[in-house]
Formats: structure tokens, C-alpha cells, sequence
């Protein structure tokens, strides 16, 4: 299952291949990563068949997460192919930016710091659902 | 009549002149001892009848012993008073008189034929004598009179004088209750002068700790996210040793992977103390910002200064409004000299200005246009002259003309109650003015935007 992260931080992408090391080793995930919302949208463009999920940071500089969500969700809506998931992630954990998160049509949303023992159960479970 | 009786003519006469004398010299005020004594004028007259009257001496000599003795009275009288000068005209103006006198008592005392013989010129030196007496007695009661408007004059003046010197004191009085109420004036100012300081320094450290609570949310997630890094790459480090353990203890070692996960370990290590230092300075640059200002200038760089201050100033107001978004974009110059400055000061000049950009392009966000990008740029470089220039541009609202003008007035906020102190310009302005001999200026055009350029000298 090949996943998209988006964080302007560039340390994710470390994080991201240690934490998920044994998936990626046994070929279950493969990761993309995508330092702004702009790249993210560039990265899709060619590769929008492939990514089945996307994991955004909602607050970074420029293209906000919320804005990239309302662009994917613009641009790919309708199937075929499937429209990518995509779960948003942010270090305010409120309820206003939550409701506007599953508003724009995110599948779900995550509070940082990220749980990745609970993250990698959900993208399991995604994967066993896809397959 | 008896003969001898014609001295209390004199006498009446005498009574006449002692008046006169008492009126004329004003004796009891000048002389009252004396005055009292002339009182008993009539005793001599009395003893000189009473004297003859015992010894049978009929002569018509009596009343002039008596006028001799009435004439040296009043030549007494004046002598004693002649300090005045009426009384010494009167004084010369009997001397004739007595002297006549006094020759014609000796004369018909020697010799009654003398004085038949020069009977004429007798009469007529009386006649000189009388004339003489009058004219100055008269002489003398004119300078009586002239002296006595002069007294008036003088009188006049004195009373005056009094009057002025009465208003002169009332006028030191009144000076001195004004002076006095000035006095206390002056110390009600100075006090209230004291209270405006200290509640100025006050109103400097509110603002200070009003932009730190700005900063409060700014500076949480900026901490945050590094010690997230902190906790994963230690988590995830502590899977990676179990693994490496694991792996030691199997018969068929992997060396290839043993070294990867040696080599994630060691990059691991590298993160923890990359985020943990960047936490740490996040924290050092909070408490340099709430601490009071030592004025100490140190080499600063500004690239830096100016990076750490936008983002805090973003992310604190994005604290606020979580919808909110901006594009930072940053020219840092790299071969930017480093200036002797105090960091903490124009690190507040740097937040203020910050602040303000994404204030007005938030506030132009709000209006709804379409395809608007919230932008704010900070910009630094070396000028030919060694100097160093920041400028931060926002394309946000900008500034009307009329505001412009008052922006680096204290207390001039056009944020609602409660959102600015109106202090924030204006002690940047302080600040890089007066306390790094820089310059502060302002370009906006409204609708457009506003760039903000700091210069300080090398």
C-alpha cells in the first residue's frame, strides 16, 4: 500500500522509515513524503493511481493541510480510481479544525503527538480491508 | 488809678503775648517744661506791685521792669526753641525791640534829662524797633505758614508712603501664599511626574509580557514539535537496540543489517540532540524576551534573529486563528555581516513588526477575495555602506495615509480594545532609533500591502 506523508518538517520522513521499518522491509508500506502541501499536489499529479492513502500535516507554511484536502478532494473525486484516503494530522487537536477536517471529506484525523503503535494498527487494518 | 497799678497792663498785655507765643511756637509740644514755667508770667508783675506797694515806692517804672522781664522771656523762650526757624526770625525781630528797651529803662533809670534830651531819637529808633518787629514777625508767620504746608506736603507723603509700603507688604503676602501654592504645585507635578515614569516602565513591561502571551501559543508549538522528535527518535531507538539484541543472539547473524541499524541508531542519537538544542533555544529566547533589557549590545545575527521571530510570530497567531495561513517566505542574506546590537530589544522590534504583517494579511484574508495569498517576507542585506537592512513586507491591508502618520505615536493602536497596547510601533521605534542609531521607516499603499525597513548602522 503505498502512502503519502506530508509534513514540512523533513525529520517525519526518518521517523516514518524507522517506525514503519519491518513494513517497508516486508514490502506491506511504501512511503512517498512531500515537504509542503504544493509538492504533495505535484507528487499526485504524477503518481495518483498509486498513493492510497495520505497522511498531511494540517499547519504548515503556504499550502495549509486543509487546503491540499479540498484540492484532492477537487480534483479526485470521483472514481475511477478509488479516491485516496486521507487522514490529517495536527498539533492543535481541536474541534473546530476537526469538523472543517471531515467537512472537507478527510477519513480521519490525528492529534499530535502521534500514537504510531495506533496509526500502524489502523493502516494494517486498511491494508487487510484493500486486500 | 494808682500809678503803680498800670503794671497789670502789662501784664494783660504779657497774657496776650504767652498766648500768642504758646499758639504760635506750639510750645506745649516743643517745649512743655518751659511752657509751664511761662504759665506763672503774671507772678513778677504781681511781686514787682506788691514789692512797691511795701516800700511806698510810687514810680511809673513798673511796667517797664515788668516788660524788661516779659522781653527776656520771650528772648528766653525763643533761644530755647530756635532750632525752629520762625522762632528764630522772631528772635531777630525783637532784639531791636529789647535792646531799645533795655537802653531806654537804663537811660530813665540814670537820668530822666538824658532821656528828654534825645527824646526824638528815642521815639524814633521805638519807631524803627516796632517797624523792624512787625515786619518779621510777619516774615516769621509766613515762614510759619510755608512750613506748615510743607509739614502737610511732607505729611502727604509719609501717609503715602505708608499706604505704599501697606500694599507692599500685602503684595509680599500674597507672593509669598503664591509661591507657596506654586511650591506645592510643582511638587504635585513632580510626583505625578514620578508615577507617569514608573507606570511607563510598567506599561513597557505590560507590553512586553502582552506580545510574550501573543507569543505563549506561537512558542508551545514550536517547543512541541521538537520534543515530539525527541520522544520518537528515543521510542524508536529503543525498538531498534531490542532488534539489535535480538539479532546478536541468533545463530546466523546478519552482519549488513546489524550495521544499519548501528548506523540508525547513531542518526537517531544525532536527531534527539539536534531537537532537544532546538527546544532548548526556543526556551533560551523566551526568557530573553521576558527579561528586562540589560542594554547590552553583542555581536547578533540577524538571519537568525529574524527566522526564529517569524516563526514564532506565525505560529502565534495561527494559535489563535487555526484557519488561519501564510506563505513565509524568507531572503536571508548569507554573507550578512553580524552587528553589535541588543538582541532581546530588536527581537521585539523584529516580533512587533511580524505581528503586525500577519495581522493585516489576516485582516485582508477576512474580506473573501478570491485567489488572495497571504504572503509575509522578511528580507535582510548588507548595504555598501556596511550597514544592515531588514525589510518585512506583507501584502495585507495596508496603512491609510491619514494613520501613517501616527503609527509611532504611543498609545495609537487601530486594533479593538484589548487587542494592541499601541505601544508596540512606537517602542520598536524607540528602539532602533534611539537605542541602535538606526532607522525605522514605512512604505504601504492601502490595499496593498506594507514593507517595513529597519537600517542599523555597521
Amino acid at each position: 500500500m503505498k502512502i503519502l506523508v506530508v509534513d514540512d518538517e523533513q525529520d517525519v520522513r526518518t521517523l516514518f522509515e524507522q517506525r514503519f521499518r519491518r513494513e517497508i522491509r516486508s514490502g506491506v508500506f511504501t512511503f512517498s513524503f512531500a515537504y509542503s502541501g504544493e509538492e504533495a499536489l505535484a507528487y499526485l499529479h504524477g503518481h495518483a493511481s498509486e498513493v492510497v492513502l495520505i497522511l498531511s500535516d494540517i499547519n504548515m507554511p503556504g499550502m495549509s493541510g486543509l487546503e491540499l484536502l479540498r484540492h484532492i478532494r477537487e480534483e479526485y473525486s470521483a472514481p475511477p480510481p478509488t479516491p485516496p484516503q486521507v487522514m490529517m494530522i495536527t498539533a492543535y487537536g481541536d474541534e473546530v479544525s476537526r469538523q472543517q477536517a471531515l467537512q472537507l471529506g478527510a477519513n480521519d484525523f490525528l492529534a499530535k503527538p502521534v500514537d504510531f503503535a495506533a496509526l500502524k494498527e489502523k493502516l494494517l487494518h486498511l491494508t487487510e480491508h484493500e486486500n | 488809678m494808682e500809678i503803680n497799678a498800670s503794671v497789670f497792663l502789662s501784664v494783660g498785655l504779657a497774657a496776650v503775648v504767652v498766648r500768642s507765643m504758646r499758639q504760635f511756637l506750639d510750645l506745649p509740644t516743643r517745649t512743655p517744661h518751659l511752657n509751664r514755667l511761662i504759665g506763672y508770667f503774671w507772678a513778677p508783675g504781681v511781686l514787682l506791685y506788691l514789692f512797691a506797694l511795701l516800700i511806698h515806692w510810687k514810680t511809673d517804672r513798673l511796667d517797664e521792669l515788668y516788660t524788661m522781664f516779659l522781653l527776656g522771656m520771650v528772648v528766653l523762650v525763643l533761644v530755647r526753641v530756635q532750632e525752629y526757624r520762625p522762632a528764630r526770625t522772631l528772635l531777630l525781630a525783637v532784639v531791636p525791640y529789647v535792646l531799645y528797651a533795655a537802653i531806654e529803662l537804663l537811660s530813665g533809670a540814670l537820668s530822666n534829662a538824658f532821656l528828654r534830651e534825645y527824646k526824638s531819637l528815642f521815639s524814633n529808633t521805638q519807631g524803627f524797633a516796632i517797624i523792624w518787629l512787625v515786619t518779621f514777625v510777619l516774615i516769621a508767620r509766613r515762614q510759619k505758614k510755608h512750613l506748615e504746608a510743607e509739614r502737610v506736603v511732607r505729611e502727604a507723603e509719609e501717609k503715602e508712603r505708608r499706604e505704599i509700603a501697606a500694599q507692599n507688604a500685602a503684595l509680599e503676602r500674597m507672593v509669598a501664599e503664591r509661591t507657596a501654592s506654586l511650591t506645592l504645585q510643582t511638587e504635585e507635578l513632580q510626583h505625578a511626574l514620578e508615577e507617569l515614569k514608573t507606570t511607563q516602565a510598567q506599561l513597557i513591561q505590560a507590553e512586553k509580557m502582552a506580545s510574550l502571551g501573543e507569543l505563549t501559543a506561537g512558542i508551545a508549538h514550536e517547543i512541541q514539535n521538537p520534543l515530539n522528535f525527541v520522544t520518537n527518535f528515543s521510542d524508536v531507538s529503543a525498538e531498534l537496540v531490542a532488534e539489535l539484541e535480538e539479532e546478536q543472539q541468533r545463530p546466523d547473524r546478519d552482519p549488513e543489517l546489524e550495521a544499519e541499524l548501528l548506523a540508525d541508531l547513531r542518526q537517531n542519537l544525532q536527531k534527539i540532540t539536534h531537537h532537544g538544542q532546538r527546544a532548548a533555544s526556543i526556551v533560551r529566547g523566551m526568557l530573553e524576551h521576558s527579561r528586562a533589557s540589560t542594554g547590552e549590545r553583542q555581536p547578533t545575527d540577524l538571519n537568525t534573529l529574524a527566522d526564529e521571530y517569524l516563526r514564532l510570530a506565525y505560529h502565534g497567531l495561527r494559535a489563535k486563528d487555526k484557519t488561519f495561513n501564510a506563505t513565509l517566505d524568507s531572503h536571508f542574506d548569507p554573507n550578512l555581516p553580524k552587528i553589535n546590537a541588543v538582541a532581546q530589544d530588536l527581537g521585539r522590534v523584529l516580533l512587533n513588526l511580524f505581528t503586525n504583517a500577519f495581522y493585516a494579511v489576516q485582516k485582508r484574508k477576512e474580506q473573501g477575495e478570491a485567489g488572495y495569498a497571504p504572503t509575509v517576507t522578511v528580507a535582510t542585506r548588507r548595504l555598501p555602506d556596511g550597514a544592515v537592512e531588514v525589510r518585512v513586507r506583507d501584502n495585507g491591508t495596508g496603512i491609510p495615509d491619514g494613520v501613517r502618520q501616527k503609527i509611532f505615536q504611543p498609545f495609537f493602536t487601530t486594533k479593538p480594545t484589548g487587542e494592541g497596547t499601541g505601544l508596540g510601533l512606537s517602542l520598536s521605534y524607540d528602539i532602533v532609533t534611539k537605542g541602535h542609531g538606526g532607522t525605522l521607516e514605512v512604505e504601504s499603499v492601502e490595499g496593498q500591502g506594507t514593507e517595513f525597513s529597519i537600517i542599523l548602522p555597521a
